[in-house]
């Protein structure tokens, strides 16, 4: 019967661009395989956090069962692991797919391949998975379905003689990609005699069950009442429950080699099941473990701090608990001259950070106030000793460093070809250097440039796509280090150096830097009874400087009988902008000016 | 006896200016009689409330009070103080627009004891005036101005407006100089504000409407508060200057915090520990009164923090500003003992200042009153 069982389970992954309809897709084949109703989906089931659907992506995986009964009379089960759509996220990608025989392509029929599409289908290539290429958006009048098979066939080489047409939105041809599942997917190997070995693809934490880890068991059979073990960890635990996902989390009896499910083992620590160990069984362990556990390394970093003071207990809470199902981010307390206790926050990528930093307002309904942020820079000093510098704040003085280093990036943008002149620009003022440039057929080009993270981070992307008009899609992995002339450029308002403004620049970008921040100052701080400077700085040298002048005039002219209580509402409400203002020496500076210098004018 | 002042509105207008926000209503003039009616049922229900109050002033506002026909206003007034005790030195004021009074008018006026005009003349530019929406021009405030003196009113106001759209300092001087020889008691000096939901608000928003700077409008103001005072005016509020004794009582129950009654549409009162604010709507404010209900929207309990809070934020808009010996009998408690912090902080930025007897605002504060003010709310 096991055999028979496992010959019949399919586990695939989805991989899209964002907006190619991944999960509407996913909410289709659930329907389709009737393991809800209609009445009882919410759009887009998979995406349940609110975020995702409102931003229309996913961030956290999720995975689903499902039962289809397919055209050859037996029943299949097939194990829907969903993946993460975006550059920041690839770790949990490639653990997804590790835990898959194959995965459906899904290309938009008018848009077609994308960037991070390709480096996503590159991941699952390199896990051998038999990839299934599907065609959807058939119903959207742009659609050319014909001119994307042939992309697909020279871009990627995949055969597109039988590929599914399909619109995930109006239903149409979902069974063609069941079938497709069901032929084309190999059956999981593996024997469930054999001794345990689970992957760890993701893992989350409620405080009744503790972790629950997702697994894919490849050998062996795991049950409630068994010793096991985390490879990475050498950590023992005794398993209390496992199950599968409907997506609810379903108790079974057992889960064997094929299987995708959950443990749960009363592990109190999210690090004690990390994604990406394997799970063996302590008293028969098996030799070794299964590849692929990657500690994730935060690229981006900064200060996370609350809006009030006496937040800062609050703010930890919710980074814990953020922490628990995103391994990927870190965080350690730091404390601001300018914005007092907080943390320095690590993050995958600027999404991610953005993301944090969204749920941090929404779900745990706190108000934070956020630094610039900034990638790891490696000092060489002169007393030979190399470090690690995340926050400009802890830059050495000048004259102990012998050089810098700053992080470089291989990144790859795929558009149009008429936008290869706004992006080779955009490109050259970012300090990129263009490595090749290729055409994937006579309309789409990919440009391979070597880019400095630190000019990434600064709102490359939203450039990027409003120089061409949201076409190019980039992505971008770690090159490595070099040398590289850098400085700290120092904000100080009032003569007073702000920290918390602080960047590290390179030489040439420091004026043009500087110049821009002190003007979005200028206007998001509010005028006082005094005139104050803003200046930017590298050392002792001011590069830019603004004034906010000093208010004049604040007076009502009139205010009779009929006035009080409205003035009196004005008063109340400019009285209360003010106390959110944070204090800077003697200047009272609004959040949104913290904010304002993170962006990049749309030059 | 409790002594009030008694505020009347007139909800009617020829047309409306281009910065105006007050509740008034064009092309409704068929509603009048209706209105006054009505009126008449308002001062019922708060004369049969407060059977111990003694009127000390009214206060006839709009709206254009001259734009609807002098009968209308006898009527009421008549019907107030058939209803009402009254002071003997009693102060009755009415606002006027140049372009709609009359001799006749002004006779009506005289006789039912309105003793105060207020000329709504905001320029004597002409080309500033069709700018700003008045209806009338320079002319017509001359005439009116004659024959307000020929009917034997004395205590006479005219509204001047700075800050217009496109107006010079030179404009302001002029106007101001021109106005003080013609022997007027009180200037109301105001500074155009953009409110919401005003045409110019629109034009503002646009960049269509081009004010002068706020260097210019400080200078406009100081300018015209040294014309004032070289010519015996004296500076009491912020936007206010009037001769020896013509100081305008009743907006001086505004200031000071003390009851007033307000009738009409959207009118506000403030009276035994309660203001409350009049619906806006002809509509409600009748279906209210046919039912002999008050035409209350909103209604708010003042305690004696608020009480205080007001005191303070009003008081200090008069130039002589909060008298200590009046803020200790009247709340019982030293002003130290509440706002220390707050009036320390504000002498040290220098926006008010202290002596044995008063706490004013500053030069300084006077260009920054919301600043001190906020620190009191």
């Amino acid at each position: 019967m096991s055999n028979s069982r496992q010959n019949r389970v399919r586990n695939f992954s989805i991989i899209a661009h964002i907006d190619h309809g991944k999960s509407t897709l996913a909410d289709r084949l659930i329907e389709e395989t009737g393991l809800l109703t209609e009445r009882e989906m919410k759009e887009q089931i998979l995406d349940n956090m609110d975020l995702e659907r409102e931003r229309g992506i996913t961030i956290k995986l999720q995975t689903t069962r499902l039962v289809y009964k397919a055209k050859d009379g037996n029943e299949y089960i097939l194990n829907l692991i969903d993946t993460p759509g975006h550059v920041d996220f690839n770790y949990e990608v490639s653990r997804s797919l590790a835990a898959c025989e194959g995965a459906l392509l899904v290309v938009d029929a008018a848009q077609g391949i994308e960037a991070q599409t390709l480096a996503n289908v590159y991941l699952a290539l390199d896990q051998d998975l038999e990839i299934i290429p599907v065609i959807n958006k058939i119903d959207l009048p742009s659609a050319r379905p014909e001119e994307i098979k042939k992309e697909i066939e020279d871009v990627i080489g995949l055969d597109c003689s039988d590929i599914p047409l399909i619109s995930a939105k109006e239903g149409i041809n979902i069974e063609d990609v069941l079938e497709s599942i069901v032929q084309k997917i190999p059956a999981p190997k593996g024997d469930s005699g054999a001794p345990l070995k689970a992957l760890i693809f993701d893992s989350f934490y409620d405080s009744y069950k503790g972790v629950t880890a997702y697994i894919r068991v490849v050998e062996g059979t795991i049950k409630p009442g068994m010793k096991i073990k985390m490879m990475a960890t050498d950590k023992e635990f005794e398993v209390s429950e496992v199950g599968i996902f409907t997506p609810s989390q379903v108790p079974v009896d057992e889960l064997r080699a094929g299987d995708v499910g959950y443990v749960t083992a009363s592990i109190k620590n999210v690090r004690d099941a990390r994604v990406g160990d394997t799970i063996t069984e302590a008293d028969r362990p098996a030799n070794k473990p299964l590849p692929g556990y990657k500690k994730v390394t935060p690229m981006v970093y900064c200060g996370v701090y609350p809006a009030e003071g006496e937040d800062f207990n609050n703010v930890k809470d919710a980074l814990e608990k953020l922490q628990v199902n995103d391994a990927a981010l870190t965080f350690e307390p730091e404390t601001s001259a300018a914005l007092g206790f907080g943390f320095r926050c690590g993050f995958l990528g600027l999404l991610h950070m953005e993301i944090i930093q969204e749920r941090l307002e929404r779900e745990f309904d706190l108000n934070i106030i956020t630094t610039a942020p900034s990638v790891i820079y490696k000092i060489k000093k002169k007393d030979g000793e190399i470090i690690n510098i995340q926050n400009p704040t802890n830059l050495p003085p000048l004259t102990e460093i012998e050089y810098m280093e700053e992080p470089i990036v291989e990144s790859s943008i795929m558009a149009p070809k008429e936008y290869v002149g706004p992006i080779m620009e955009l490109c050259q003022a970012r300090r990129g250097t263009l490595k090749n440039m290729e055409y994937l057929d006579q309309t789409r080009v990919v440009l391979h440039y070597d880019l400095p993270l630190n000019e990434v981070i600064y709102d490359f992307f939203d450039a990027l796509k409003s120089k061409t008009k949201g076409f190019a899609s980039l992505d971008y992995e770690l090159k490595g280090y070099e040398r590289s002339d850098l400085v700290k450029l120092d904000i100080l308002i009032n003569k007073e150096v702000v920290d918390a403004f602080s960047i590290i620049v390179h030489r040439e970008k420091a004026y043009e830097r500087g110049r821009s921040i002190a003007e979005k100052l200028k206007e998001t701080i509010p005028r006082h009874l005094f005139a104050i400077p803003i200046q930017a700085a590298i050392g002792s040298k001011i590069v830019a400087r603004e004034t906010v002048k000093a208010l004049r005039k604040d007076v009502l002219a009139k205010c009779y009988g009929g006035d009080v209580s409205r003035k009196k509402k004005l008063l109340q409400k400019q009285k209360e902008g003010k106390k959110r203002m944070r204090q800077l020496g003697n200047v009272e500076v609004p959040q949104e000016a913290f904010l304002s210098v993170l962006k990049f004018d749309n030059d | 006896m409790k002594e009030i002042g008694v505020y009347i509105h007139i909800p009617f207008c020829k047309s409306k200016c281009y910065y105006c926000d007050f509740n008034s209503f064009p092309e409704k003039f068929n509603l009048v009689e209706k209105y006054v009616y009505y009126i008449k049922k308002e001062i019922d229900i708060y004369a049969k409330e407060y059977p111990n109050c003694i009127i000390k002033t009214v206060f006839i506002g709009g709206g254009t009070p001259s734009a609807i026909e002098a009968r209308y206003i006898e009527e009421i007034i008549n019907y107030l103080f058939k209803k009402f005790k009254t002071e003997e030195k009693i102060e009755i004021s009415i606002e006027c627009n140049p372009k709609t009074l009359t001799r006749e008018k002004l006779r009506t006026y005289r006789n039912i004891g309105i003793n105060r005009i207020s000329i709504g003349l905001q320029s004597l530019n002409d080309n500033l005036l069709r700018k700003i929406g008045r209806i009338h021009t320079s002319g017509d405030f001359f005439n009116s101005l004659k024959l307000i003196k020929e009917e034997g009113f004395e205590n006479i106001n005219v509204d001047i407006m700075f800050n217009l759209p496109s107006q010079t300092l030179e404009d302001v001087i002029n106007t101001l100089k021109r106005v003080i020889t013609l022997d007027i008691k009180h200037i109301s000096f105001y500074s155009l504000k953009i409110e919401k939901g005003t045409p110019f608000y629109k034009l503002y928003n646009q960049s269509k409407l081009k004010l002068p700077s706020e260097d210019l409008e400080r200078r406009m103001y100081y300018k015209g508060k040294e014309i004032l005072e070289k010519n015996g005016f004296k500076h009491y509020e912020i936007s206010n200057f009037a001769k020896e004794d013509f100081k305008c009582r009743h907006n001086i129950i505004y200031w000071k915090v003390k009851p007033y009654l307000g009738i009409g549409l959207s009118a506000h009162s403030n009276l035994s520990k309660k203001r409350w604010r009049n619906v806006a709507s002809f509509e409600s404010y009748f279906k209210y009164l046919e039912k002999d209900k008050k035409p209350i929207i909103e209604l708010e309990k003042i305690d004696s923090q608020t009480e205080i809070s007001e005191f303070m934020i009003l008081g200090l808009r008069l130039v002589d500003g909060i008298n200590k010996a009046e803020f200790r009998e009247r709340f019982k408690i030293d002003i130290h003992n509440i706002y220390n912090k707050q009036l320390i902080k504000l002498k040290d930025l220098g926006l008010i200042r202290e002596d044995k007897e008063n706490i004013k605002l500053t030069k300084k504060g006077l260009d920054l009153a919301n600043i001190v003010f906020m620190e009191f709310i």
